[in-house]
């Protein structure tokens, strides 16, 4: 066999700050957002990301070189690379839009990340981050960052094992009804879900260690790119508020009440 | 269910022991009879009436939840259960049950864990679950007046949006109700920072063994004029009246609340730990739990929260877990992270690591490590439980005295004791002393008792730091009461209830 040189892996992670999952909602009496004046913190599918990409660090020790986190957001999505550097990964970058300026779309956000691995030097492998952030809950970023950049994707993975030798990895993919197994070529944008792991709790030394690492800011224009939105929020509404349930006395009775409610049996 | 069958062993030891005394305290009472029932049916309507006896004859097993405790360890027999709906009607009820020494059982949501919420005997019972509504609530001054039977998570619920907090916290605060929160002076999670109800009941309303309803439901902060008589039934578990109404003072919500996991290379250092932590948080210290190392395996073994990292509880001889709940999230993490880079950067640190929740998932995570100790150890073996006050410094001896104690018996092996822990509240002083046992036995029971009480009164302790007297530990009040003070304490128990009938057998010996 040929000896080759070892391939290093460089790690891509994106996250995003969302309002925290354990927040009650809140629409604004404008009806054109939800209050955020709210507890923030990591996107739960992205701390996922993090986490996968600490343990693969974890299992391929030095042949994972680098880890980068990256978020694109108002200044307290610093909070957010800093809790993701004290999981583990190496340096963050931190592409600042104004506290005032809207929300970027999937499209803006796909392409700014597409800017940000273009201009790293060693280039970027693998990219993991969430399946979808839970407050836009759109789910597209990683797909159309795959396809911005003509790259393999592997989307909402409950396994990951790569070989960085071979260049190659193997996903396993929760779909319908089952699994599926993926074999991808590096560079590979990979989305994660829900059962891919635990995250980690982050320790003490950890987070001094943290404090150290490097972010690096940028804005939109260093990057060339627009983060303005191409969509306009019309309205947002609550559900409607759930009714409560009844009690019945009787199996008559719940029947008579199916029917009154217009259930009718399905004849066998 | 494993829980219930495990505790239902317990009567079969303890049994003997409950009934030496109770026949005492109910000997001159008298059983509830069909007459009776023709009297309160004056009053009550049918449905606050539930009685095996004619004319409503229902079957016995609709009075099964109100003569069993939760955890199926203490049985009565009564036959009867009273729901009045009002103040007025529990007066009457009262007064009747006085004339005909009836003994009376006061039930709020029976969570307590001592018995002392079912008959010993066929005593009334007289379930405040009807007496479920909020009177008064003042989002200016926080003062909330609540009927006896509202349960503790309705409270809850209702000040949200009123952004305040009921001061008290308990794992049973879906069931238990304010009124047996406040006859039991339960303790819980927020005492640390709220202190005991002593302090934030302002005023209470009770119908007095005679039937006199003592109304000082204030809504005063300060009211220094004379006798505080409400203090008397804090606490008195039902044996000097019933309390209908409660005046509590709830606390601005927490906009904020983090935690922390600690780990500690040696148990002295807990104390100095506890004195930095207060000194740099003060006002957002919540809560302060201790548990050693065996109890936290235990937890870990028995998949309670999500267990630190290996290299995070390496060389740990016990864990802290730290809360803070202020209201500016900012500040409360600035103080915590300062806290935490003292603790981690000093010569000597006091700990060895320790991880921070990032997430609420997080948070509830850390929290249910300790929260799921108790069913940790029912997981193990059977567990003899001491819930003891001690002070701070002597935990760990407690715990190792205990420990070398069963070692002289002989029981300190897999067929008998299996571990010794502790955990607690360090904050409140209150050691949770758990023995784990392959099985109850009296040679294991002999050997703890009063050996442990006798421990607890070494140190000037007390053997029921917030469970209470109950039917459970009468005989053991002594060792935590001189005979001065159970002798006044009898006195006042005869000057408010000289017949005896308010839930006879608890408390006093």
């Amino acid at each position: 066999m040929r000896p080759s040189a070892v391939r290093l892996l460089n790690i891509l992670v994106p996250v995003k700050r969302t309002v925290d999952y354990a927040v009650k909602i809140r629409v604004n009496p404008d009806q054109k957002g939800v209050d955020l004046n709210v507890k923030h913190s990591m996107n739960p599918f992205d701390e996922i990301a993090v986490e996968e990409a600490v343990r693969l660090r974890e299992r391929l020790k030095d042949e994972v070189k680098s880890i980068k986190v990256v978020t694109i957001g108002p200044t307290k999505a610093a909070e957010t690379l800093r809790t993701a550097l004290a999981m583990g990964a190496d340096s963050g970058i931190h592409v600042e839009v104004p506290d005032s300026a809207p929300p970027p779309e999937p499209l803006g956000i796909a392409k700014a990340l597409r800017a940000v691995i273009q201009r790293e030097k060693e280039g970027v492998d693998l990219v993991i981050l969430g399946k979808q952030a839970i407050d836009d809950d759109a789910s597209q970023t990683g797909q159309m960052l795959a396809g911005l950049l003509d790259w393999a994707q592997a989307t909402f993975a409950s396994k990951v094992d790569v070989d960085p030798k071979a260049k190659t990895a193997n996903v396993t993919r929760e779909i319908d009804g089952g699994l599926e197994e993926l074999k991808c070529q590096l560079p590979l944008v990979v989305t994660t879900d829900l059962r891919l792991n635990e995250p980690r709790y982050a320790s003490l030394p950890n987070i001094m260690k943290a404090k150290k690492k490097p972010i690096e800011k940028l804005t939109p224009a260093d990057l060339k790119i627009d983060l303005t939105p191409l969509l306009e929020t019309v309205k947002v509404t609550e559900p409607p508020k759930r009714k409560g349930g009844g009690k019945v006395e009787s199996v008559d009775e719940l029947i008579a009440k199916l029917k009154e409610a217009g259930i009718t049996p399905v004849k066998s | 269910m494993l829980f219930s069958r495990q505790l239902a062993r317990r009567p079969l030891i303890r049994a003997p022991r409950r009934w030496t005394h109770s026949p005492a305290a109910l000997a001159g009472l008298k059983s509830v009879t069909e007459d009776d029932l023709v009297h309160f049916a004056h009053f009550l309507p049918p449905t606050s009436i539930v009685s095996t006896l004619s004319p409503s004859a229902a079957p016995s097993s609709e009075l099964e939840s109100f003569n069993n405790d939760w955890m199926n360890k203490y049985h009565g027999r009564s036959t009867t259960v009273l729901k009045p709906r009002t103040t007025e009607e529990v007066s009457k009820i009262v007064k009747w049950c006085n004339e005909r020494r009836i003994g009376i059982v006061p039930q709020g949501g029976n969570t307590g864990l001592v018995g002392g919420s079912v008959p010993i005997r066929d005593e009334l019972i007289l379930s405040l679950s009807n007496m479920s509504k909020i009177r008064s609530f003042d989002d200016v001054s926080g003062i909330l007046v609540a009927d006896a039977g509202c349960v503790l998570q309705s409270l809850t619920d209702y000040l949200a949006p009123h952004n305040h907090i009921v001061p008290l916290d308990l794992g049973a605060k879906g069931s238990c109700q304010i009124g047996g929160n406040v006859s039991t002076n339960a303790g819980g999670l927020r005492l640390l920072r709220y202190g005991s109800l002593h302090g934030s009941v302002l005023g209470l309303e009770v119908v007095l063994p005679d039937g006199t309803i003592l109304d000082q439901l204030t809504t005063l902060r300060k009211d220094n004029t004379g006798y505080d008589l409400k203090q008397l039934f804090i606490g008195a578990e039902g044996t000097l009246g019933i309390v209908t109404g409660v005046s509590i003072l709830a606390a601005p919500a927490p906009q904020a609340s983090n935690n922390v996991m600690l780990a500690l290379p040696k148990f002295e250092n807990v104390l100095p730990l506890y004195k930095e932590t207060k000194r740099q948080l003060s006002e957002i210290l919540s809560a302060f739990e201790f548990m050693d190392r065996t109890v936290y395996d235990l937890a870990v073994k028995h998949g309670q929260g999500r267990a630190l990292n290996p290299e995070d509880v390496e060389g740990a001889e016990c864990f802290v877990l730290v809360e803070t709940s202020g209201g500016k999230r900012e500040h409360d993490e600035q103080k915590l992270n300062s806290l935490l880079e003292s603790l981690m950067e000093a010569d000597v640190p006091l700990i060895n690591t320790g991880v921070i929740a990032t997430s609420p998932a997080q948070f509830s995570s850390l929290w249910a490590i300790r929260e799921g100790l108790t069913e940790a150890v029912s997981k193990e073996g059977k567990a003899y439980k001491y819930d003891i006050s001690v002070p701070l410094y002597k935990f760990q001896e407690v715990v190792d005295k205990t420990k070398n104690h069963l070692q002289e018996k002989g029981l300190l092996h897999e067929d008998a004791v299996k571990y010794v822990v502790g955990y607690g509240h360090v904050g409140d002083g209150n050691l949770h002393l758990n023995v784990v046992a392959a099985a109850y036995t009296p040679e294991i029971e002999a050997a703890l008792e009063p050996f442990v009480y006798e421990l607890v009164a070494s140190y000037k302790g007390s053997i029921s730091a917030e469970h209470g007297i109950g039917a459970m530990k009468t005989h053991a009040l002594k060792y935590s009461k001189n005979e001065t003070s159970i002798e006044w304490m009898k006195k006042i128990k005869a000057l408010f209830d000289p017949n005896g009938i308010m839930n006879p057998g608890k408390v006093l010996p």
